[in-house]
């Protein structure tokens, strides 16, 4: 009885034994006990809930028709948001290179860099842009400075881990080559590790310059310039369809910034 | 094609990344214009950026050391991020499926392709904050409007992969099923799914993590969780408590990192 | 002249790969090493220029020891000894003149390594090389964009540039097809006697060493069991070399131009 059924098992699970099985049943079971535990204990009024439809809904009505009047403050601000994330991008390169080059594990000069350039990496990568802003919002004052230096902050991470991976892949035996003819450290960087890793340095640029973009709509919710700085005050004025206005802007600014990234991806790469 | 070895006293020059000389230069000024203009039209507040240095001073001298006294303010915002980010989670990657159905060429008829591709294009144009101040002033403040928030962003993240796997599987078993004369969703169930479920299961896994970061910031704009404890720690100058939020953030996000890569890995 | 005395190479702690290995090189002779993968061949020549450091004996070249040589000292030695590598070692995003002049980076300096200003003296050694093995008219194209054969010209000529005082050759023709190999083995062979230069090839195929060398060395388990000429090189040198496998045999009578491949019978 016992092997009929197991062969059975067997023939409609090929892919699990019984191990496999017990383990898949366990993840489930582990998995519904938390969603049981967090839909109980989450501290939410559950009559909200079954309003919150409504509440959408009807915030949508006040939302339309979107409200043009402002929209010349609104573009300029657009392209404020624009400059911080392209300045940004551009600043972080400065710093994310060497960085990357300390925290490869082929390049860096020893464990003491190593272990320092893995440190800034993985600080700016846990912080996100926007708790970055909040320090530099405190530290500069509201401003534009603060939400350059937060993209900066985030990008660092991103660009310079990236980088690092790549520089980890190159070939070493152009690097051996270039040793043999007598060529020093920075020369053999120069000739061997630069060519290898310049086309993985553009796309990740281009990459992060189309996350900075989305980055830098939010930064003005905590004063940091850019769009987000009108979103938050036409909000706090409940100009609903002035909301929109903002929002229809920031699609078509992130398709646009698709778009270029798009066309500079085919154009250098 | 003329060899280069006649001409007397032989020269070489390295040839230019871009060949055509206008370009080039062109380039190089539009770069200057560009960091001139950018710079120039830029509002910078210098007297108030002047005060920054000894500000900074003053934050990071409160900032340390860290203090954990008020570890049970900590761990309900932690509690509550997760709790955000599990049922996020959950709803996001259910509702990313038929999402991604509706976002796939292949499967979906054209108009229904065209709104689950315009769905998915409008929840990745925003960025979380934004949606999440959206629902904070729609259903008020608390983790609902975390969790519709992040809902919406798995979708987006979720969908758009999907969809895209979606567009790659193995037409051959979908017309096996077709041929079977089963019907759409039969063949979907049969076909696809089993097609893009190890995928899916990557994802989740993934949107997880994810999820969890992003908790940590709606909470800035009042949508629940840690975020939210941050802030009022920032904005009543608690920095050393703040900074104690930060550290635990950090941890908390390098640990479920390390364990969804582990699982990730264990999977595929 | 080379003189290499009690040279050791272990790495770790296991099995030293060189067994205190004596060898003498004088005037411009060709000496090909021969021996089974693994038997150190690579890691001899790699000792003289010290990519891999020795563990201990002395390498001389000209009267000058090698070992112990630290920083800008030990790059003035790399750049008069010249290496072609197996697989070629080109950077193929650059160009083949980039590639050729970077055989002079011991000898300029930084800037004018980066900003490809190499004096006009290099510039016309480099055109003179590429035209000897017929690559001068490639001089603006990619590196990756040629093939096999024309790429190890570029490494020779790369070589070539440096001034070397003996040229080393790690496998040259192991990544070629038969008929290039033979071509690459030509050239290396009369650049020796035209230059006077003495070179030492690293070499699987027995036939084109004993077609192409003055000398022929063979190793196995880093000791040296050979040292002669090749026609004193007989079957009963080559099963003391390879161990008697069963198919050398095949080695010894093949025609040069047929490519031995004993790596591959190791299996029964």
């Amino acid at each position: 009885m016992v092997n009929h059924a197991d062969t059975l098992a067997d023939r409609v699970w090929q892919r699990y034994n019984r191990k496999e099985r017990l383990i898949r049943y366990g993840v489930l079971l582990v998995t519904v006990m938390v969603v049981y535990w967090a839909v109980r204990d989450i501290d939410i009024f559950w009559p909200w809930v079954w309003d919150a439809p409504n509440q959408i809904s009807s915030l949508g009505a006040r939302m339309w028709p979107p409200d043009p009047s402002r929209l010349a403050a609104i573009v300029s601000a657009l392209l404020e948001t624009v400059h911080i994330a392209t300045l940004a991008t551009a600043l972080t390169i400065f710093i994310a290179l060497p960085v990357s080059y300390i925290a490869a594990q082929n390049t860096t000069p020893n464990r003491a860099c190593l272990w320092l350039g893995r440190f800034i990496l993985v600080a700016s990568r846990s912080v996100n842009t926007i708790i970055w802003a909040l320090l530099f919002v405190a530290i500069f004052g509201p401003g534009v400075l603060a939400g350059i230096l937060a993209i900066m902050f985030r990008s660092i991470g991103f660009i310079g881990k990236l980088m690092g991976e790549a520089i980890e892949e190159i070939d070493r035996r152009p690097v051996e080559a270039m040793e043999a003819t007598g060529a020093s450290k920075a020369k053999v960087i120069a000739y061997a590790i630069v060519p290898q890793v310049m086309p993985a340095f553009f796309a990740i640029v281009i990459l992060r310059w189309d996350i900075n973009i989305r980055e830098s709509t939010v930064l003005g919710l905590v004063g940091a310039g850019g769009i987000g700085v009108i979103l938050q005050g036409a909000i706090d004025t409940f100009a609903w369809p002035t909301v929109a206005t903002i929002l229809i802007a920031i699609v078509v600014l992130v398709l646009i910034g698709e778009a270029v990234t798009g066309l500079l991806r085919r154009k250098v790469l | 094609m003329t060899p280069p070895d006649h001409a007397a006293p032989r020269t070489w020059r390295k040839p230019p990344f871009i060949a055509n000389p206008l370009l080039r230069y062109g380039l190089w000024l539009v770069v200057i214009v560009y960091l001139v203009w950018a710079f120039g039209s830029l509002p910078f507040n210098w007297a108030r950026i002047s005060e920054g240095l000894p500000r900074a001073a003053r934050i990071f001298g409160g900032g340390f050391p860290p203090s954990f006294e008020r570890s049970g303010l900590l761990i309900t915002g932690f509690k509550e991020s997760f709790q955000i980010a599990i049922l996020a989670t959950l709803l996001g990657v259910a509702l990313s499926i038929p999402f991604a159905v509706m976002a796939a060429k292949n499967v979906a008829p054209k108009p229904i392709y065209l709104l689950g591709r315009a769905v998915i294009i409008i929840s990745r144009s925003f960025h979380p904050v934004i949606v999440a101040i959206l629902f904070v002033a729609a259903v008020g403040f608390g983790p609902l409007a975390g969790i519709l928030t992040l809902t919406i962003y798995s979708i987006g993240f979720v969908g758009k992969l999907l969809a895209e796997e979606i567009e790659e599987i193995d037409w051959g078993q979908v017309e096996a099923m077709k041929a079977a004369g089963a019907g759409y969703l039969a063949t979907l169930i049969y076909a696809v799914f089993p097609q893009i479920l190890p995928r899916q299961v990557g994802l989740s896994m993934y949107q997880l993590d994810s999820n969890l970061r992003a908790s940590a910031v709606v909470g800035i704009v009042g949508a629940g969780g840690i975020g939210g404890t941050l802030m009022n720690a920032f904005g009543r100058y608690d920095y050393d408590f703040a900074f104690a939020i930060l550290l635990t953030i950090i941890a908390v996000i390098l640990v479920s990192e390390g364990i969804s890569g582990w699982v990730r890995k264990k999977i595929w | 002249m080379l003189e290499i005395s009690k040279l050791v190479k272990r790495y770790g702690r296991d099995e030293p790969v060189l067994k205190e290995l004596d060898l003498k090189v004088e005037g411009s002779s060709v000496v090909s090493i021969v021996g089974a993968s693994g038997a150190g061949k690579s890691t001899m020549l790699r000792c003289i220029n010290r990519l891999v450091e020795p563990t201990s004996g002395s390498i001389k070249l000209n009267g000058n020891e090698l070992v112990n040589l630290r920083g800008g000292e030990l790059r003035r030695a790399r750049r008069k000894i010249g290496m072609v590598f197996q697989g070629f070692n080109l950077i193929d995003r650059l160009t083949v003149m980039e590639n050729v002049l970077a055989g002079r980076l011991g000898y300029v300096n930084l800037f004018q390594a980066i900003t490809r200003r190499y004096p006009q003296s290099d510039i016309e050694r480099a055109f003179s090389l590429m035209e000897r093995v017929g690559i001068a008219h490639y001089a603006n194209k990619r590196a990756d964009e040629l093939s096999g054969g024309e790429r190890q010209r570029v490494g020779v000529v790369r070589a070539l540039m440096q001034e070397p005082e003996i040229l080393l050759a790690d496998e040259p023709t192991a990544s070629l097809d038969p008929r290039t190999s033979e071509q690459i083995m030509k050239l290396l062979q009369s650049l020796a006697s035209e230059l006077s230069l003495p070179v030492l090839i690293n070499i699987h195929n027995v036939a084109q060493a004993k077609a192409y060398t003055e000398r022929i060395v063979g190793l196995r388990h880093g000791r040296m069991i050979f040292d002669g000429l090749p026609a004193d090189f007989d079957k009963e040198a080559l099963d003391a070399i390879y161990g008697g496998i069963e198919t050398a045999e095949d080695e010894i009578t093949e025609e040069p131009g047929r490519s031995g491949r004993e790596a591959a019978h190791d299996a029964p």
